[in-house]
């Protein structure tokens, strides 16, 4: 474990695939005990970042420190990896897949069959023990995966896409054991591309886009960085008060939107009202975790994500 | 490497059970069993094609004394050489009747061809033979020999002191390679498939992440060798209460190698594990660039046609073990064990082997090395990119 309480710490990760920079530059540290969540659309380059955290493939620059190794494969017995594309031996019983998953991981493979047996029967796929992979339904086997990522009791437990694929029921056990975990003192990191569900499980946030981390704290700080946001309609078009809205400001149809400048809201009124703007309506808002990502990850980063979750 | 060494364990464990637990190894146990049971099938048609060509049988209507004359002349041109080529003699009354004779010659339950009459001194063959036919020709040399006086010839035996073993031995080398290629020719080309069922079932990364490649890779070499090694030990032991039946244990036919025999047979099985290993790896590394089956099967032939080379530039070496063809065969891994075993049935040394092991081992290890460095490369996109390459490059003008 990390001596200052940081479970995993990367320095400068970059990743090269040929002609395209996939990550670039990602700093992150993760104490010890958290819930962390990797949050960006796909293709941000968080699967690419959570594979050189776990040393499955080397960076083209930076450094790793995975529970106190350099090597992250030197750590693999404390950690607990469930990727995003799902993959067990289809020939297999289901409580050998869970006991081979522990073995892997170092775990004596009749100690892996034992618990796997009970985690099955607490999960409700006793009857199941011995029946092959390839007769589960997709949500068993997607139980199955995860127990097996769990069996040998990881310090560390990172799940890329965890709520993929799953229905509103098994997504809430699965924030409730990720929540249980984090209780015992596991650090546990995931990766999504749903807002909410960071929202809602996670101490800290790394928001990634086109590779690069583009913030990295609490989900608090996140929205507390950003400015409340104005929303002004005037009834003049034009006029001396255009000059106290910031150049960056946006219009969608008669509105102006815009962040509340350090100033604060009088000197802005002021010059409004003394430059004949003919205010209409004035709203400030505090931004949400959605506003917080679109300011902090760029507009289509956020469009990407919302397509996403339409899906 | 403890480490390595257990986790390529937990993967071979599984790769084995898999395996040889599964319904197709039933199918690959059974595999040689089928051109088995073609050879018995063929074989008795074979037999019975030949019993129906046995050589035709003349009548010999004479004295019993001339009868035994011509029938030792017969046996005295069969210790020559003509074997049984040669027509059989059979004697009937001297007296027959004419309607005998025709009952002997065209009754179709009767296998006489043609029937002597005449005694030695006056020899007259009645039959659907040709005048200067070969078994006219027979005939005339056997009833020459009868007349003749015999001669007595004097005959002294004597025996080289040593056998020509060295030559002979080579066949015992020659065996032992043909036996080890054809074997890893049959089994090695698994290894091809190997990572095949990982990579589509996205397992790969869940190993991936857990132990390092070199691991994955050993444990599954090992996996295949060991199903290989009970393939092999079920169809040896078929083999061997199959040639105990048939032959009545008569198989000494191979001189016995420089080595002796129990040693010999040790370093057939050891050179055979070698063999499959080098070889294995390198098609496992292969294979593990290929993500589907077929180009999987595409990639077999030419690698079946490049053991087949392999195997013919071990085969230069037999006979001349110290030559220099043999030597570099022995050093050059892919064709290594090929060449030593020969080595073995051909000289008796036993410290070359120890060496060529230890070779073999290195270049094992060599090779997993090397291609799981290939596959994280390629396959999982580890390492720096060309892009980093090509910038350092320009960085440095």
């Amino acid at each position: 474990m990390g001596i200052s309480g940081v479970a995993v710490e990367a320095e400068g990760l970059v990743k090269d695939f040929g002609e395209t920079r996939a990550v670039d530059g990602v700093t992150l540290k993760v104490p010890t005990g958290s819930i962390y969540g990797l949050l960006g659309p796909n293709g941000a380059g968080k699967t690419t970042t959570l594979r050189m955290l776990l040393g499955i493939i080397e960076p083209s620059a930076g450094s790793v420190r995975l529970l106190g190794h350099s090597r992250p494969l030197q750590a693999a017995r404390e950690v607990g990896y469930l990727p995003e594309e799902r993959g067990l031996y289809p020939a297999m019983q289901a409580r050998d897949a869970i006991a081979f998953m522990g073995a892997l991981r170092g775990l004596p493979v009749r100690e892996g069959r034992r618990r796997a047996d009970a985690l099955l029967q607490e999960h409700g796929l006793g009857a199941w023990a011995k029946k092959p992979i390839r007769t589960l339904s997709k949500g068993m086997a997607q139980t199955v995966q995860l127990l097996g990522t769990l069996i040998h009791d990881p310090k560390l437990i990172v799940l890329d896409e965890p709520f993929s694929g799953l229905d509103a029921i098994n997504q809430g056990k699965l924030e409730t054991l990720i929540r249980g975990k984090a209780r015992d003192g596991v650090t546990i990191i995931f990766s999504t591309h749903v807002i909410a569900h960071a929202e809602r499980l996670c101490d800290e946030v790394a928001i990634i886009a086109k590779g690069k981390v583009a913030f990295d704290g609490s989900v608090d700080e996140a929205r507390s960085r950003l400015r409340p946001i104005v929303r002004l309609r005037t009834r003049n078009r034009d006029g001396a008060w255009r000059s106290s809205i910031p150049p960056a400001s946006r219009q969608e149809g008669n509105d102006w939107i815009f962040e509340l400048p350090e100033s604060g809201p009088e000197p802005l009124l002021k010059a409004l009202i003394d430059g004949g703007a003919g205010i209409e309506t004035l709203a400030i808002e505090r931004p949400g975790l959605h506003e917080a990502f679109v300011a902090i990850a760029g507009q289509s980063a956020a469009a990407a994500m919302g397509e996403e979750t339409a899906k | 490497m403890m480490g390595l060494l257990r986790s390529a364990l937990v993967i071979g464990r599984r790769d084995f059970t898999a395996t040889v637990l599964s319904r197709t190894f039933i199918f690959f146990l059974l595999g040689p069993v089928f051109p088995l049971m073609f050879g018995v099938v063929f074989g008795s048609i074979g037999a019975r094609v030949a019993g129906k060509q046995e050589p035709p049988v003349v009548a010999i209507a004479s004295s019993q004394h001339d009868f035994a004359a011509l029938s030792s002349a017969r046996d005295q041109i069969g210790a020559a050489g003509a074997g049984q080529q040669l027509v059989q003699l059979r004697r009937v009354d001297p007296a027959i009747s004419g309607a005998d004779e025709s009952k002997l010659l065209f009754s179709p339950d009767s296998d006489v061809i043609a029937v002597m009459r005449g005694g030695l001194d006056h020899p007259h063959l009645t039959g659907d033979i040709d005048p200067d036919g070969t078994i006219a020709t027979q005939f005339e040399l056997m009833v020459e020999a009868a007349r003749a006086h015999p001669v007595q010839l004097q005959v002294t035996s004597i025996q080289r002191t040593e056998p020509s073993n060295t030559q002979a031995r080579t066949r015992t080398g020659q065996g032992a390679q043909a036996l080890l290629f054809f074997l890893t020719m049959l089994l090695a080309g698994m290894t091809l498939s190997q990572l095949i069922e990982e990579k589509s079932n996205k397992v790969i990364e869940v190993l991936a992440a857990a132990v390092p490649i070199e691991a994955v890779f050993l444990g599954k070499l090992f996996a295949m060798l060991l199903a290989s090694l009970v393939g092999i030990t079920v169809w040896a032991s078929a083999g061997a209460a199959a040639i105990a039946a048939f032959t009545h244990g008569d198989l000494g036919v191979l001189p016995p190698p420089a080595v002796g025999w129990p040693i010999f047979v040790v370093l057939v099985v050891v050179y055979f594990a070698m063999n499959y290993l080098v070889l294995g790896s390198v098609f496992l590394a292969i294979g593990a660039q290929a993500s589907t089956v077929r180009e999987v099967q595409t990639m077999s032939m030419p690698v079946t046609m490049s053991q087949l080379l392999i195997f013919g530039f071990a085969a230069l070496a037999v006979g001349s073990p110290n030559s220099p063809a043999a030597i570099g065969g022995a050093i050059f891994p892919l064709s290594s064990s090929l060449v030593m075993v020969a080595r073995a049935a051909e000289l008796p040394q036993l410290w070359p082997h120890l060496l060529a092991l230890l070779w073999d081992l290195l270049w094992v290890a060599l090779i997993i090395k090397l291609s799981a460095g290939l596959f994280r490369r390629t396959v999982l996109k580890s390492g720096p990119g060309r892009r980093g390459l090509w910038r350092r490059a320009a960085a440095q003008p």
